[in-house]
């Protein structure tokens, strides 16, 4: 049986999800990619740029929908665009691995409870799990229109300057589904599969 | 010279909406193969679940409509010029449409075009001409996961032991499976080129997965390793998304080119599950599509 979780997610809730777990997701949370995380860092995090444009704004916007709260590692197809009446089409994940240089800061600066991809992350994400506490939440590559049915509204759009797949969309999920692979215990299904295929990868090519 | 262009964007509609059937066919098998209530099962029937949905709808089975790749073999008398301009018109109406996502970006501003119009590369368009009078354009929609995946071997390979020969190709191919784990979107296809100079290779890899998942190599040799290949990376256990299982590849496909003495490339082209493949013949007044 799947678990429900609600946004903002508490601690507890958090701890209490193991690697295996089936979830069903609902609330508000924003979608940010290679464009998004790299301008939190550089800009919020490590500070090595000057805010510029609409960038403080769109943080103060950002900070308590992030709060306890997730962000989803995908590009979407979005119909809509001339009116503004946005509308997801498709809404898969994108690969995860691409942002482990800047994730675990950004849970932490956010408090950040669930990150949102496919293929899971890296280590520096795995010890920020543990930490904040968060999970890592695998959705189904692919799977795009059937997570867009997840999608029930657009509440909103930051950044679009950075590109329709790079843009922050803000959305409304009911029963969003995806599967824990990274949990707060500090166990990784990705770091399981990879050592158990190396080890079968050895014994293939000797 | 027959304007194609609403006949392309039907192509782009088709091959982004509408998963090939070989396609389905060797999902669906690799269903049974998992064991009931596993996350490798649940990816799967989620997929195929989402396949249903997007043919039923018309819209695309993923987000990531990749870089759309054609192939366009022509009869003496059309014109490349105008296809690649017409095939640009389809695109581009194909993005406002939303069957395709805006993925042109610039390399160094990152600045998106918004209609999937870049450069003369982007969308990427490999025209021959032909014997015979029809006209064939296909299309390969190749998602930026699988892409990145995607990899190239310089034989002989110290670190993994692989020589100039089969042996060496299969070693190098499965170390390259296991590279990707599930960050290409498994279970994936393979299209893998030998030889080639290292530009050859890789448009060569991508040319292998036109062919049909259930055909068979006309050559033994590569039929035997293509088989061999895809049970092996199997056995890996990396399965559907990377979750453990037993679906991990669902085709190989080998091909060859001719290599200068001193070079032995291995590419290997991987290809996730929505392996958007369609394929348009155009016969004197007959446009039909498979």
């Amino acid at each position: 049986m799947p678990k429900n979780l609600t946004i903002p997610i508490s601690d507890n809730a958090i701890r209490n999800l193991r690697v295996g777990d089936s979830v069903l997701l609902s609330g508000v949370m924003v979608t940010g990619r290679d464009a998004v995380h790299k301008w939190m860092a550089d800009t919020f995090i490590k500070k090595t740029r000057q805010p510029s444009g609409d960038d403080l704004q769109v943080y103060q916007a950002l900070r308590p929908v992030l709060d306890g709260g997730a962000i989803y590692h995908c590009g979407p197809v979005v119909a809509g665009l001339d009116t503004r009446q946005y509308r997801f089409v498709a809404a898969g994940p994108t690969t995860s691995i691409r942002e482990e240089p800047y994730q675990g800061d950004v849970m932490h600066h956010f408090n950040l409870k669930a990150v949102i991809g496919k293929g899971g992350m890296g280590t520096r994400t795995l010890q920020a799990c543990q930490e904040v506490p968060g999970v890592y939440l695998h959705a189904i590559g692919g799977a795009a229109a059937l997570i867009a049915g997840a999608v029930q509204q657009v509440l909103g759009v930051y950044k679009l300057e950075f590109g329709v797949p790079e843009a922050i969309w803000v959305i409304k999920v009911a029963d969003f589904p995806a599967v824990v692979t990274m949990d707060a215990q500090g166990n990784s299904l990705h770091e399981v599969v990879r050592q158990e295929s190396k080890r079968i990868l050895e014994r293939l090519i000797a | 010279m027959r304007d194609l262009t609403q006949e392309i964007l039907e192509l782009v509609r088709f091959t982004s909406t509408s998963l090939p059937p070989d396609v389905e066919k060797a999902l669906r098998q690799s269903v049974e193969k998992e064991d009931p209530g596993s996350a490798a099962r649940g990816a799967l029937e989620t997929i195929l679940a989402n396949v249903e949905m997007t043919r039923r709808n018309s819209t695309p089975i993923c987000q990531d409509t990749g870089t759309p790749i054609f192939f366009v073999s022509y009869p003496e008398g059309w014109s490349p010029r105008q296809l690649r301009r017409q095939i640009q018109a389809a695109v581009a109406e194909a993005t406002q449409k939303t069957y395709l996502r805006p993925n042109a970006v610039d390399a160094l501003s990152g600045k998106n075009t918004g209609n999937n119009l870049g450069d003369q590369h982007f969308p990427t368009v490999h025209f021959q001409e032909v014997d015979g009078n029809e006209l064939t354009i296909e299309l390969i929609l190749k998602g930026g996961g699988c892409e990145n995946v995607s990899t190239q071997y310089s034989l002989p390979d110290t670190r993994l032991k692989a020589g100039r020969d089969l042996e060496g190709v299969r070693k190098v191919v499965l170390d390259a499976v296991h590279q990707a784990q599930g960050e290409g979107c498994a279970p994936g296809f393979l299209g893998v080129s030998i030889g080639g100079d290292r530009g050859t290779s890789y448009v060569a890899s991508k040319e292998a997965l036109l062919r049909k998942v259930d055909d068979t190599n006309p050559d033994a040799e590569l039929a035997a390793l293509e088989q061999r290949i895809t049970e092996e990376a199997n056995q890996l256990g990396i399965g559907p998304m990377g979750f453990g299982g037993r679906s991990t590849v669902l085709g190989t496909k080998i091909t060859s080119t001719y290599r200068l003495p001193a070079s032995f490339f291995v590419t290997v082209a991987y290809m996730c599950w929505a392996y958007r493949r369609r394929k348009m013949m155009v016969r004197d007044d007959q446009v039909s599509y498979e």
